[in-house]
């Protein structure tokens, strides 16, 4: 039971990753990374994470890949068109080293990890609280930063965005 | 009947390189953007993975959640992330009316 | 294992009865509610007080033609308003609606989905409404439809903001996130009298969310995705037949879901003061699920109602009230009634 859902959410996790990097509409890809993203949700799930799939699912895709899809929209990008300079050599290249990355990262971890199966989870594996305590005791610091972090984000992505005559309009009429 | 750690790692392995072929070949920025997020999503679920595991062999939850909250300011900070990136390619388009990277060469050379 | 099947089946079933008999309603009283507000007759031919015009309304939906567009990206095209329904079917799952009851001495919980995570999961999956409008808003290769879909992504994650500050709010107080904690919570009375709801200590926190909710609906005064003076029909200008019916179900669906949401979070949800629930299990199952609906019914007479009184925001009006007002007060609520929460007054 608990396998077969694994490999359906993996199947559909590493299929819609490929439709995110392969497709040539962007929109296509940021829609396919909202199934890629879901599904990890699924396996955060299955892995005793319950408070970290809903707020994957809340900011991941609720907010940011909407985002995503909104500048794509508002900058009007459309697929990709002839390609410049050594395109399919590039691809070539990233598909062999990625491959061969995956050969061997995944054998090292294959080795050490075989056979060892993740117990039952548990009501006090997958609380809430305990997590919430630690958040605000021992990562409180990190906590604040992180909020700085966004303050300065929300502040910097504005100026950027902003159009360079928008401090006054009134001095084209 | 549950899931071997192992299998958790080899998707996250491929889903990383995955992006990460994605993020060298595509020269749409946007693209560029998607596949770094889905290298970090990859990230994400290997680390709540092998907090689980640690926590299992220790027989102390604290390492699980300390993973999760590691993967909880990944999110945040890529929610920062996106909200900068995505502002410069709108600032980007205006100037350049196009975020093709392989056109952004003003610095090349 | 096969007992709790059953019953999780026959849970989902009673409320995908609910939820689909809600549209046909809804658009009757929508219907018929505009033409009292406006002093007009409105529909009385089909039918006594014209009850069956929306069954006329869904045969002329089934027999419309269907057309798609050439230029339309077709996957995206048919995928759109399969997603309009799909949010708001799921979030449901996670309401509560009525006691713990005994059935041959299993004890079951009168929610579909009694997880940790409840209510964050439900506003996680409410998230997902929006990709619905924009894939619409795209697909259909429209300028109209573009701008409805454009303007939906930015409105929606807006009000997604001041939404989910308020819903925290209501959380602090019982210090989870389960939805059956927080009716529980609200049981009893406030200085003998009020019962203890949420909105009373709140009440800031509820205008909040009332608000932000208008705009996550895409309901009038906030409906500019689909501004028809200005847009057509916006997100859905491309659409017919069955497929707008899809968009229009998803409508009131999601209206009826932030309505039991808002029901739960400060109207005590499925409990009512002086109700003293049934030991019977199915007369415990029709009082919570008949006090819910009752809640939710006025909520959404209050959403027609506000649909035919207020007219349509300007765009740049509706950012300014999303960042600079609602947002700074969500955050206002949020710091008192957690201060108030550590007073030991709530």
């Amino acid at each position: 039971m608990e396998i077969g859902v694994f490999l359906l959410f993996a199947l559909l996790a590493v299929t819609s990753a490929l439709v995110v990097v392969v497709h040539r509409n962007p929109v296509y890809s940021v829609m396919s990374l909202v199934v890629t993203l879901v599904s990890t949700a699924v396996l955060f799930v299955m892995l005793g994470a319950p408070f970290l799939a809903a707020l994957q699912v809340l900011v991941y895709t609720g907010a940011i890949l909407v985002l995503f899809l909104f500048v794509i929209m508002l900058l009007n990008i459309e697929r990709e068109t002839q390609r410049t300079n050594g395109g399919w050599f590039k691809k070539l290249a990233a598909l062999i080293s990625a491959a061969i990355f995956v050969a061997i990262v995944g054998s090292i971890s294959l080795q050490a990890y075989t056979g060892r199966f993740l117990e039952a989870l548990t009501p006090e594996s997958v609380a809430i609280e305990p997590l919430a305590r630690e958040l605000f005791s021992t990562y409180l610091l990190p906590f604040e930063i992180i909020g700085l972090l966004l303050l300065a984000a929300v502040v910097g992505a504005t100026v950027l965005a902003r159009k360079q005559d928008a401090v006054s309009p009134e001095k084209e009429r | 009947m549950t899931v071997p750690v192992s299998w958790y790692l080899l998707l996250a392995v491929m889903l990383f390189a995955i992006g990460a072929a994605g993020a060298l070949t595509r020269r749409n920025g946007i693209a560029i953007f998607l596949s770094i997020e889905l290298m970090l999503n990859a990230a994400n679920l290997s680390l709540v993975a092998y907090g689980r595991v640690v926590a299992e062999r220790t027989m102390d939850l604290a390492s699980a959640h300390t993973a999760q909250i590691i993967v909880f300011f990944v999110l945040a900070v890529a929610a920062a992330e996106a909200a900068v990136g995505l502002a410069l390619f709108i600032a980007v388009y205006r100037k350049r009316r196009t975020i093709d990277v392989d056109r952004l060469n003003l610095l090349r050379w | 294992m096969t007992q709790e099947l059953i019953t999780t089946l026959v849970k989902i079933t009673l409320w995908l009865v609910v939820l689909l008999t809600t549209v046909p309603v809804m658009v009757w009283v929508e219907r018929r509610a505009s033409a009292f507000i406006q002093d007009r007759r409105g529909p009385n031919r089909v039918g006594p007080l014209g009850l069956v015009q929306p069954l006329a309304d869904a045969l002329k939906f089934i027999f419309k033609e269907d057309i798609t567009p050439t230029a339309a990206d077709r996957p995206l095209y048919l995928l759109a308003p399969l997603l309009a329904v799909l949010p708001a079917l799921t979030t449901f799952a996670l309401i509560p609606f009525g006691p713990d009851v005994v059935i041959d001495g299993r004890t079951v919980p009168l929610i579909v989905a009694d997880v940790e995570t409840g209510v964050l999961l439900l506003l996680a999956l409410a998230s997902l409404g929006v990709y619905s409008l924009v894939m619409a808003g795209y697909s259909s290769n429209n300028k109209y439809s573009l701008f409805g879909g454009i303007r939906a992504s930015s409105q929606m994650i807006s009000y997604e903001l001041a939404l989910t500050l308020a819903v925290l709010a209501a959380l602090i107080p019982v210090g989870s996130f389960r939805l059956d904690e927080v009716v529980l919570y609200q049981q009893g009375t406030w200085l003998g009298f009020l019962p203890r709801w949420n909105v009373f200590p709140q009440f800031i926190g509820f205008m909040v969310f009332l608000i932000a909710a208008f705009a996550e609906t895409n309901r009038v005064p906030f409906d500019l995705p689909e501004a028809d003076s200005e847009l057509v029909a916006g997100y859905h200008t491309e659409y017919s037949s069955m497929k707008f019916a899809l968009f229009f179900m998803g409508e009131y669906m999601s209206m009826a879901t932030l309505s039991a949401l808002a029901a739960t979070l400060y109207f005590g949800g499925w409990h009512l003061p002086g109700v003293r629930f049934s030991d019977t299990w199915y007369w415990a199952l029709a009082q919570g699920f008949g006090i819910l609906l009752m809640k939710v019914a006025l909520f959404l007479l209050f959403f027609v109602w506000v649909r035919w009184s207020f007219p349509r925001f300007r765009f740049d009006q509706l950012m300014r009230l999303g960042w600079k007002v609602l947002l700074p007060v969500g955050i206002f609520n949020l710091v008192l009634v957690a201060a108030m929460t550590l007073a030991g007054w709530l």
